[in-house]
Order: structure tokens, then C-alpha cells, then sequence
């Protein structure tokens, strides 16, 4: 385990005790406003968002130019700063209309982007000097002089590379002033980003401009070569050869990250679903504030990892965060697991002398299901469904429709926007 | 019209004497610590004598600095960059920004060339790199042939191509040979052999084999396929590209020599006798490549008439 070092430069005396003042920013992804607004009101600092040119995932949702400008405002009321990615590598043809683009982003008031090529880079200090300039992990960024040189090329913040481990960051804190933003949770490439042009080969998609299609996670026969002659390196009740990482989760190691000083903790995930985006927001929010509060009486609590797990289909591991990860943070011949609790239902209201809950349905269930609710605002609690009826009062045996709204009586007080869970049998 | 380099990576110095002879302009050479994917290993005093073996006949010979950096190597890099001053070479190859910074502290005075493969997509980083101590941009090999002449005609520095050879398609700093072997040993005893540079990942569907080999840099996987742009190169020709690169990593001497000289061949005849000429004797050259290809290794032309969507 990494020795944790107090940072006297985060800290402060308040009240005649020594707290941590200079709280990291808990950075969320977003896929459309919805999940904006969700990631906001689960304690989100700041949202990344995908506008509809110049980004990577070309799968994900991505914002109009209205949306963003929605998205702008709405993060503003609650003092949420918004980013845009544009992070393409582009090719000559991507180049027009890039100078109109940033203009309109920038006019939407988002603070900054999450940049990768030069050009934009350029671009956007032209024709949006107001703009923050962030450099994408895409740049593979690995050491600090050339964190030094964005610095001298005025980056607000840099964005490292996966690859990066605790001791590096640490120097990069003492060498360069400069924010340095850093994944703490989420799914990742298992090459340097920037560096993998798998797609491209195999399927003709360019992963450079948005169009990966994982290939990384695919299975492969790995052989050697012996004079010409192909012998296989594996037998038919191998595993295959795999380089599929299990996902980034560095929970227990935040403490560390706020003492290295890194200015922003990122969770991956545009395409992930509200319920993904809620639940890590809100333990990684918990941490975070409780760490510095109080840090000299800090531990993490069983419950926030168990929180956390309900969201995880896929195994989770530290990466590069404390050193070279073995082949114990891979994932080989298990792949994606079910996972234990579904989201079942978004509360849009509760009436306190009714004690009936409003719900969107986002899931199957039915009266005798064992289900749990919660939220920014509530101790998450378990009970079960008694009877359910639709918007009209009329009774229903499941609640079985994509989005229909139903009531049910619940006797905690609930608020708009606590999610339901259901558990999966 | 200027002719073009012929730009090739040699695994040995007696391999040098015989590529010069074999007729290759310049030379790509360097070692594990500080290049990425080098066919041979060189260290400073096979780099300084090398140079005087090149630069003695009128060549040109770069070392590989572009490795993606961590800070534990930054101190080692400065030192070798030193003694690249020293023994004078003619160009350094970096894709890390680390680097510009390190030769500017150090006030060292070799050109340098912008090469971080993948991402080299445009022709405005071609020319912001050259706006800080770049004389050349090497071109991602998934371009097209129309965007890399568009880059060359918007371009304010030498442009260098790959036009044979494999490519490298993903570079992890994970060690994931070793790990796989690792893992495995759980369940039961096997060599480790992820030294080993004659492994490749069969991909069934596509019915395709990437090499892999792992060194200090992590785990590189390569295409499936040799491009081969010996019988298409007029228009890389008629556009004047500076440098056309014969990328050896993983073949063998012999292998490199015969197609050197078969490259040598080609060019000459554009510039010589003129396009008739090379048209003349293309498809043989071209038939000739194909009768040393070893087995595993189709050819065909990259991402020059492939389309890539997104």
C-alpha cells in the first residue's frame, strides 16, 4: 500500500481544526440532459458532455447545440461547471467548420473542452479565448516536462494518460502548476489511448474520430511461429489470450488523490445509464466530502463499497494508480457478470400525507418485490412493494410498461429524483 | 522534381554496410529505452560508429527518440540526447512532447522529426509541430493516398510515408504476454515467453494473425498485413513526398536488403528514364516482393485506397 502524506497545501484551520479546504472536483460523464441533470443532483462538481461534431464516441448520446446550452444553465443554478469533448484526431476533412463550432459552444457559456489535437487546440484560443483548453487523455500524457510543455502552451488542465501511477502524479503536482485531471472510475482502454488503431484494421471504423469498436475486448488464439510452422499456445480448455482490463476503481484510494493535490477526479461513462451515473457520483461524493472533513478520522465505510458494487457488471481493479498492474486486473474467460440489483423506477414526487411514492417505471416489478430507494438526500433503506396503481388509481398487479408512471404507498418520505432499486433474482 | 529518400530500418551495422549498398538514402535506428518498434537494437557506440559508417558515404541516419515517456526516464533521455549531439546524428524522431522541451533546455541542435504514428492525421499539426523545431511530419499510416497528398500540398515541412512493411496497431505499457502466461501457470506449469518476438493472435472471424512482442515499452500488436505500395507509388512520386519509408521491424536481413533494393529499383526508374519506365517494371517488382513474402504475411496497401468511417 502507498504511504498516505498530509498535503499542508490543501489544508486549512477551520473552527481550530485542521480540514481540507481544497476539495477535488468530482468530474461526471454525461450521455443527454437527463443524465446531466441526475449527475448534478447526485453531487457532481462538473459534467462532461459530447456535443455532435469533433468528439469521440459517435455512439454516444451527444448534445445539440441547445441541449448544451440547456445543459449550460441548468448546471449553473447549482454552480456545475459543464465540458464539451472534442477530441477527435482530426483528418483534413474534419476541418471545416471547427471555427463556427467552438464559437457556439463557447456562446453556450461552458467552461471548458476536452481537447486532443492541436488544431482544435489552436483553434480554440483564436476564436474562443474564453474557453478553457483541457488536453485529453487521448495525448497519452506520461511525464511531467511535457506536462510542462502544455503548460507553456496555455492549457488550463491536462488530463493524464492511465498510465500514469501515484508517484508520477505527485511529481507532477511539485514540477508544474498546472490542474491536472485524473480517471478515478470507469471502463478503459487497455492500450496507451491515442495509440490503438485496432478498429480501423479490423472493422474499417476509425477509433481516433469516434468510431472504436472495442476489438480489444474480443477473444484471440495466441501461436508462435517456428520456422514457418504455426503451434499453438493453448490448449481447448485454456482461457484465451484476453487484453481486456477489468474497469478502473480507485474509491479507497481517494484519500491518496486528494493528497497528491490532483484538481479533478473523473468517472468514465457517457453511455453509462442514470442509475450508473447516480450511484458512483453519489459514493465517490460521500467520500470525498467525508475525507475532508475530517481527515485524521477517516475510514471508508463497508456500506459505500456495497453501494458502489450495485452498479458494477464487470470485475474492477486499480490500474496503474499503485504501480505495473498484473494479470490479476484482466479480465480472462469471465466476462460481464448480471448484476445483483436493476434499476427499476425515478421518483418524480412524493405526497407526505398520503405517503404515496410517484414513479417512472424504468424496469420491471410487481407487488412482493424486495426493493430499495436512494438518493443525495436519504438513507438508502429496503422494503417491500404493497399495491401498485396506475396514474389514474386504477390497481395494477406488475408495473410492466417502459416508462409508465405508477403510485405506490411508501411510509419514508422520499424526493424527486431518489431512484428505485429492484433486486435481481 | 526532387527525388525522394529512401528510408530504411537496418538490425545490424554490417546490416547497414549492405543496405547502402542495396541503395537506401537514410537510415532509422536507435534503441528499445528511447525508440518505439525498432527492427534492431543500437546502442550510443554502435549509434556513433554507425553515423560515421553512414554519414561517411553521403547518407542520412535518424535515432528513434519517440517513446511515450514516464518521468523515470527523463534524466536518461537528456544524457542520450547529449550524446546524439555529440556524435552528430541527422535527425531525432520524437512523438513526446518531452522531448522539444528537453532540446530546448539542452540546446541541442539536430533537427527533429514529429513522429507519434497514430495521430499524425492532418496537415495544421504537421505544421504546428514544425512551428516548434520540427523539419518533417511522419504520416499515420491509416490515411488515405488523397489525404496524404493534401497534407504534403498544405505542409511546411519534409513529409515522410510508410510505403512498406507492417504497422504497429496498438501499443499497451501493460505487460499482456506475460500476464496471459502468467495466468495460465495457475492452472498449470508453462514457459513464460513473453521474450519471444514469433508469437501472433489469430483472429478467427477475420481469419487473421497480428504479431505480438512485449519489450520495456509494453505490449505491441501489428497489422495483419505487409503494405506493399511498390507498383503504386506514382502519385506519392509526382507529389514530391520527401521520404518513403521501408519499415523492417520483425523481418529479416536478407528480407530487408532484397526489397531495398527492389524500392531503389523503382524510384530510379520514375526519376531516371520516367513514369513510363516504372511503369514498365512495377509489376515485376511488385511479383518479386510477393516471391520472398514469408507465409504469414499477405501483403497489400494499407489504408491508401481503403475507406475508414466513424
Amino acid at each position: 500500500m502507498l504511504q498516505l502524506i498530509e498535503n499542508e497545501k490543501i489544508r486549512e484551520t477551520v473552527n481550530g481544526k485542521r480540514v481540507i479546504t481544497k476539495k477535488p472536483e468530482l468530474l461526471a460523464p454525461a450521455g443527454s440532459l437527463e443524465k446531466l441533470k441526475i449527475a448534478v443532483h447526485y453531487g457532481a462538481d462538473a459534467v462532461f458532455i459530447g456535443g455532435q461534431e469533433f468528439g469521440l464516441r459517435s455512439n454516444a448520446g451527444n448534445f445539440t447545440i441547445e441541449e448544451i446550452r440547456e445543459g449550460v444553465e441548468f448546471a449553473k443554478k447549482y454552480g456545475a461547471s459543464i465540458y464539451v469533448t472534442t477530441n477527435i484526431f482530426a483528418h483534413n476533412e474534419n476541418m471545416d467548420g471547427l471555427e463556427e463550432y467552438l464559437r457556439a459552444i463557447a456562446d453556450c457559456g461552458v467552461r471548458g473542452i476536452i481537447v486532443a489535437d492541436p488544431l482544435i487546440i489552436e483553434t480554440c484560443k483564436k476564436v474562443a479565448p474564453e474557453v478553457e483548453v483541457h488536453l485529453s487523455t487521448q495525448q497519452s500524457l506520461s511525464n511531467w516536462k511535457a506536462v510542462k510543455y502544455w503548460k507553456e502552451e496555455g492549457l488550463h488542465r491536462v488530463v493524464l494518460a492511465r498510465e500514469v501511477g501515484a508517484e508520477e502524479m505527485l511529481k507532477m503536482k511539485e514540477e508544474v502548476d498546472i490542474e491536472i485531471e485524473a480517471f478515478v472510475h470507469g471502463a478503459m482502454c487497455i492500450a496507451y489511448s491515442g495509440r490503438c488503431v485496432l478498429s480501423n484494421h479490423m472493422t474499417a471504423r476509425d477509433s481516433n474520430r469516434g468510431g472504436c469498436c472495442q476489438s480489444c475486448r474480443w477473444d484471440y488464439d495466441l501461436y508462435e511461429n517456428v520456422d514457418g510452422a504455426e503451434k499453438a499456445l493453448f490448449s481447448d480448455d485454456d482461457a484465451p489470450f484476453a487484453m481486456s482490463p477489468k474497469d478502473l476503481k480507485l474509491i479507497e484510494s481517494i484519500p491518496h488523490m486528494i493528497e497528491l493535490g490532483i484538481d479533478s477526479l473523473k468517472v468514465e461513462g457517457r453511455m453509462k445509464s442514470i442509475h450508473y451515473i447516480a450511484t458512483v457520483i453519489s459514493v465517490y461524493r460521500k467520500v470525498i466530502d467525508a475525507y475532508c472533513a475530517d481527515p485524521e478520522n477517516f475510514t471508508i465505510k463497508k456500506e459505500w463499497l456495497e453501494e458502489l458494487d450495485r452498479c458494477a457488471n464487470r470485475a474492477t481493479a486499480s490500474s496503474f494508480f499503485e504501480g505495473e498492474p498484473s494479470y490479476e486486473q484482466q479480465m480472462f474467460g469471465s466476462h460481464a457478470t448480471k448484476l445483483k440489483w436493476d434499476f427499476a423506477g425515478l421518483v418524480l414526487d412524493y405526497d407526505q400525507d398520503t405517503q404515496l411514492v410517484t414513479l417512472q417505471q424504468r424496469n420491471y416489478f410487481k407487488s412482493g418485490d424486495t426493493i430499495e430507494f436512494f438518493g443525495p438526500d436519504l438513507d438508502t433503506f429496503t422494503m417491500e412493494v404493497g399495491q401498485i396503481w396506475d396514474e389514474k388509481g386504477n390497481e395494477l398487479e406488475v408495473a410492466n410498461h417502459p416508462l409508465q408512471i405508477v403510485k405506490f404507498k411508501v411510509n419514508r418520505p422520499l424526493f424527486k429524483n431518489n431512484m428505485m432499486r429492484k433486486e435481481n433474482k | 522534381m526532387k527525388k525522394p529518400e529512401l528510408l530504411v530500418t537496418p538490425k545490424s551495422i554490417d546490416h547497414i554496410k549492405e543496405l547502402i549498398k542495396a541503395g537506401a538514402d537514410a537510415f532509422v535506428i536507435g534503441e528499445q529505452k528511447f525508440g518505439l518498434r525498432l527492427a534492431g537494437e543500437f546502442n550510443v557506440e554502435q549509434v556513433a560508429e554507425s553515423t560515421k559508417l553512414i554519414q561517411d558515404v553521403g547518407k542520412k541516419v535518424y535515432v528513434a527518440v519517440n517513446a511515450i515517456f514516464h518521468n523515470d526516464r527523463l534524466d536518461a533521455l537528456d544524457e542520450y540526447l547529449k550524446e546524439m549531439q555529440k556524435i552528430g546524428v541527422d535527425a531525432l524522431i520524437f512523438g513526446d512532447p518531452a522531448v522539444v522541451m528537453a532540446v530546448r533546455e539542452l540546446g541541442i541542435t539536430i533537427p527533429l522529426h514529429w513522429n507519434p504514428e497514430t495521430i499524425a492525421t492532418n496537415w495544421f499539426q504537421a505544421n504546428y509541430w514544425g512551428e516548434r523545431g520540427a523539419t518533417r511530419a511522419v504520416l499515420a499510416r491509416e490515411l488515405s493516398l488523397d489525404e496524404i497528398l493534401e497534407i504534403k500540398e498544405n505542409s511546411n515541412v519534409e513529409v515522410e510515408v510508410q510505403v512498406h512493411g507492417m504497422t504497429c496497431m496498438f501499443q499497451s505499457k501493460r505487460s499482456l504476454l506475460g500476464n496471459y502466461f502468467l495466468y495460465r501457470d495457475e492452472v498449470m506449469e508453462i514457459a513464460n515467453r513473453k521474450e519471444n518476438k514469433n508469437m501472433f493472435l489469430h483472429d478467427k472471424e477475420r481469419k487473421n494473425k497480428y504479431p505480438i512482442y512485449e519489450d520495456i515499452n509494453g505490449t505491441h500488436i501489428f497489422s495483419p498485413n505487409d503494405m506493399c505500395l511498390i507498383d503504386e507509388l506514382t502519385e506519392l512520386l509526382e507529389a514530391g513526398i520527401d521520404s518513403l519509408k521501408f519499415d523492417g521491424v520483425l523481418q529479416t536481413e536478407e528480407y530487408i536488403v532484397t526489397v531495398t533494393k527492389l524500392y531503389r529499383q523503382a524510384i530510379d526508374a520514375y526519376y531516371h528514364n520516367g513514369e513510363d519506365a516504372y511503369d514498365d517494371i512495377k509489376n515485376e517488382l511488385f511479383e518479386q516482393i510477393e516471391a520472398i513474402q514469408p507465409k504469414l504475411r499477405p501483403l497489400d496497401t494499407g489504408f491508401i485506397f481503403k475507406e475508414t468511417v466513424y
